[in-house]
């Protein structure tokens, strides 16, 4: 790379709409900058002691004068804020039809792994043009995917999922990092984000997927774990149905409602006692400890699929 | 005419006592055992011990950012290793936050000039006064036993689960040094605020009351209400990380989005307790350099109220990609955008002073200015990060980096320079050699900027913070911040030999050789033990300055 370039590419759909924000209030704030810095300096000399400047009746205070550079810049914040906020709320809504991809963070690696089981460590491989969802979770501390080219970066936490998209626009590949610091390696904690041409990229995709695609691989283990003997539909046991779980609203013994989304799966495999589901006994054990998380990754893309009973 | 006369003379005009009144016997002279030292009840000598031993950690902690530096001139430095390079940003954060930024204008400068300038004998408690600089030195002694052990690996901001579960380090000893600190903290809050309350000498009503009083009692309300839960926080690491019992980690049930909360509900507030202080200081200077009374004195002292009541409701800020749900982000972004707003006020009123004023640029005036510049920066840069979708992209970047020290170096240390400059006559009785300080004022200033204004560009090209080693592309950028470095530690270095100097070899200082309006010019400089002959009886506001000519 260029020394005298360090600044990343805009390479994604977001970064163009963040850089012309940047660039708004750049002018703005440089401009307050450089006008109040020629004001005192403009004072300093015309003021300066023994200076013939007319001081006469020197104010030291002005009502309004304060009530306006209060209310202007308040008004301007506020503008910004409406501005900055349209944006942030893009970062949480991706496209339903985003590729998800499981991205799992440890001291100091990352483990991407693809639908269709296809796992690789510190890179990244994504189809140019097309939104992708990462489901992101840690083993051990917290880290942060950062994506500089991308504008976006997310906390990654151990105990739940976290969520970060993006739509590449440019071919090629770009440093991601973890922003959060995480112990004395953590700046070795990187890799890249290498956007591909989508024919390509399925290319990649089919071609290192020895291992089974995840919705299989949670298949397996529903059955392995014994997931099944509860869930299935002859049970004699009485759970919930999982059919057609994923993202609906579900009605917990405390009163409140929640949806169903990754992070409440997860819970339920962990911390069955704390989602207790209104008309069921807590009788679901608790699986922390018996599961790793590309187990329970597996196990929720596979409840997410429909598949499961 | 002054603000002040004392309380035996008619309130009309009387300048300052004459110089032949035979002085009485200053502070410094009452008793120079060490033993009279560490046993004074005096607030001027404990203000003194208090800017000794934080000198002593500035210079600890600013040894730590100067390896940072030299490791950081080129990508793959190998002058330490990442463990140490790790223990030394950590130890560089808590050295410089806890034991020098958050006593350095308060227990110094506002504990030799608050009850000088508000016309009392002392502060409220002073056997209290004491016993804060005592769990001061307590908690510096277990600071320095825990840099000598082996130091700490997780950053000055003790994130769990890092901080509970995955670190091997003297994380305990750490947070104890911190929590004991944050003792002293408390208590010289609370005393501060009791003395404005009940100290005031007759006449100093709320409104006549000098703003760097203002500042001092705005930044005690802050320590009190703060400060404990920073204590109740590490507490409950300590525990977590002894007994293994969830609070924040979530494999044992807890919720390490908690720490962040109670951390920043806390470290939030603290950052105002670093930079209110500092507004007091240039709010003393620039009246007196420019002749001027402080423009919008009301403005001034409701602007740091304000500061420091919505300083407590900005805290998630921090926390914009932590995984807090966006609406929290939405309403800390609002409320964030909003507290700039006071600080806007008091920079446009600084700059406001200087109309029709008569402005001298000497040192202290310097070193107020390139407050205001350096904190103007500071402050406008802080508004990228309030705004939720910038922010995540700079959030842990070299551009937080840049904007913090902006607030806390350029602003905080310039300001304690500046009025260690300007209250040196009164402190030492001897000037400080004009020429050296306003070359070291001009030193500081470019030295902090060349070192900073670096890490803004750094940030924006994507380099995060605490990395050991960086992508080549950012090499030259860290030179120039690196070179920077060299010349603010020259800049840094000169006020410490020549101030010291001055000490002994200084000219004699008149007892307000900058024709200064504030009740603690009205006292022989150094002062006495009780600080005034007669108690002064207050008639007016406190920068009664006239540029066109002399006092009245």
């Amino acid at each position: 790379m260029n020394p005298f370039d360090p600044f990343p590419p805009a390479a994604s759909t977001m970064a163009p709409q963040v850089d012309h924000l940047f660039i708004a209030l750049l002018a703005m704030c440089g401009l307050v900058a450089v006008t109040i810095t020629v004001v005192i300096v403009v004072f300093v000399v015309r003021y300066r002691r023994g200076s013939r400047a007319d001081r006469s009746n020197p104010p030291t205070g002005a009502f309004w004068l304060e009530v306006g550079w209060a209310g202007t810049p308040l008004a301007v914040f506020f503008v910004v804020f409406i501005w900055s906020t349209s944006i942030f709320s893009r970062f949480y809504r991706p496209p339903a039809d985003s590729t998800q991809i499981y991205v799992m963070a440890k001291q100091w690696m990352w483990r991407i792994q693809h639908a269709n089981g296809r796992r690789e460590i510190n890179q990244l491989h994504v189809p140019l043009g097309y939104p992708v969802k990462l489901i992101m979770s840690s083993q051990d501390v917290i880290h942060s995917f950062y994506v500089p080219a991308f504008r976006i970066k997310q906390d990654v936490l151990p105990g739940r999922f976290t969520y970060l998209w993006f739509q590449p626009t440019q071919l090629g590949r770009f440093t991601f990092a973890c922003a959060q610091f995480c112990g004395i390696q953590h700046y070795a904690m990187g890799g890249q984000v290498i956007v591909m041409r989508p024919a390509d990229y399925e290319r990649w995709l089919a071609a290192g997927s020895e291992q089974p695609g995840l919705v299989a691989r949670g298949a397996a283990l529903f059955r392995q774990s014994g997931c099944s003997g509860c869930h299935e539909p002859g049970s004699s046991v009485h759970a919930p149905d999982l059919h057609a779980l994923y993202g609906q609203p579900v009605h917990l013994a405390d009163g409140s409602t929640v949806l169903a989304d990754d992070n409440y799966l997860l819970d339920c495999m962990l911390e069955p006692a704390n989602q207790r589901v209104l008309g069921y006994a807590p009788v679901m054990p608790s699986f922390k400890g018996q599961l790793t998380q590309d187990d329970l990754d597996a196990l929720i893309t596979f409840i997410k699929s429909g598949q499961a009973p | 005419m002054n603000a002040a006369v004392p309380a035996d003379t008619p309130a009309s005009g009387t300048p300052a006592v004459p110089a032949e009144v035979l002085h009485p016997r200053s502070y410094l002279h009452e008793g120079s055992t060490l033993r009279s030292w560490l046993t004074t009840l005096d607030h001027k000598r404990i203000a003194l011990l208090y800017m000794i031993s934080i000198t002593l950690f500035f210079f600890i902690g600013g040894c730590a950012a100067g390896l940072i530096r030299l490791q950081l001139m080129t990508p793959n430095g190998q002058l330490v290793d990442d463990r140490t390079y790790t223990e030394l940003f950590t130890a560089h954060g808590i050295i410089m936050v806890w034991f020098f930024l958050i006593p350095s204008i308060p227990a110094t400068l506002g504990n030799f000039l608050l009850p000088l300038m508000i016309g009392a004998k002392e502060v409220a408690f002073p056997r209290l006064n004491l016993t804060s600089w005592y769990i001061y030195t307590v908690g510096g002694v277990i600071v320095v036993l825990t840099l000598l052990s082996g130091g700490v690996d997780t950053g000055w901001t003790f994130y769990t689960p890092l901080s509970t579960l995955f670190s091997n380090t003297r994380v305990i000893l750490a947070a104890t040094a911190v929590f004991v600190v944050g003792f002293s903290t408390i208590l010289t809050g609370l005393n501060f605020i009791v003395t404005v309350h009940r100290l005031r000498a007759p006449g100093m009503t709320w409104f006549r009351l000098p703003l760097f009083v203002w500042a001092q009692y705005t930044t005690s309300a802050i320590m009190v209400l703060a400060t404990p839960v920073l204590a109740m926080t590490l507490i409950l690491m300590v525990f977590e990380r002894i007994t293994r019992i969830g609070i924040f980690d979530p494999s044992l049930g807890g919720d390490p989005l908690l720490f962040q909360h109670l951390f920043w509900f806390y470290s939030h507030p603290a950052v105002y307790i670093m930079v209110v202080p500092a507004m007091g200081v240039a709010s003393e200077i620039i009246p007196c350099f420019a002749r001027k009374s402080v423009f919008g004195y009301r403005a001034m002292a409701y602007a740091m109220i304000g500061i420091g009541v919505i300083g407590f409701l900005v805290w998630g800020h921090h926390m914009f990609v932590s995984g807090q749900s966006s609406f929290a982000s939405d309403v800390f972004s609002i409320l964030s955008f909003v507290v700039a707003v006071p600080s806007a006020i008091k920079v446009f009123n600084w700059t406001a002073t200087l109309y029709k004023g008569s402005i001298e640029l000497s040192a202290p005036m310097l070193y107020a200015l390139g407050f205001v510049g350096l904190f103007m920066i500071g402050g406008l840069s802080g508004l990228f990060l309030a705004a939720t979708a910038l922010d995540v992209d700079l959030h842990a970047t070299y551009f937080v980096i840049a904007h913090f020290h902006y607030i806390m170096v350029g602003g905080t240390v310039m300001a304690y320079l500046g009025g260690l400059h300007f209250w040196w006559p009164k402190i030492v009785g001897r000037m400080y050699p004009e020429r050296w300080a306003r070359i070291a004022a001009w030193l500081i200033f470019i030295g902090f900027n060349l070192t900073f204004y670096p890490q803004f560009l750094l940030g924006l090209a994507g380099m995060p913070r605490r990395y050991h080693h960086y992508a080549p592309q950012f090499q030259l950028l860290n030179e120039l911040s690196s070179t920077g470095a060299g010349v603010l530690a020259l800049g840094y270095l000169l006020p410490l030999v020549y101030l010291i100097w001055a000490m002994r070899r200084g000219a004699r200082a008149p007892d307000n050789p900058w024709g200064a309006t504030g009740l603690e010019w009205r006292t022989s400089s150094p002062p006495p033990k009780e600080n005034f002959e007669t108690i002064p009886r207050v008639t007016g506001g406190p920068y009664d300055y006239h540029p066109s000519g002399q006092r009245a």
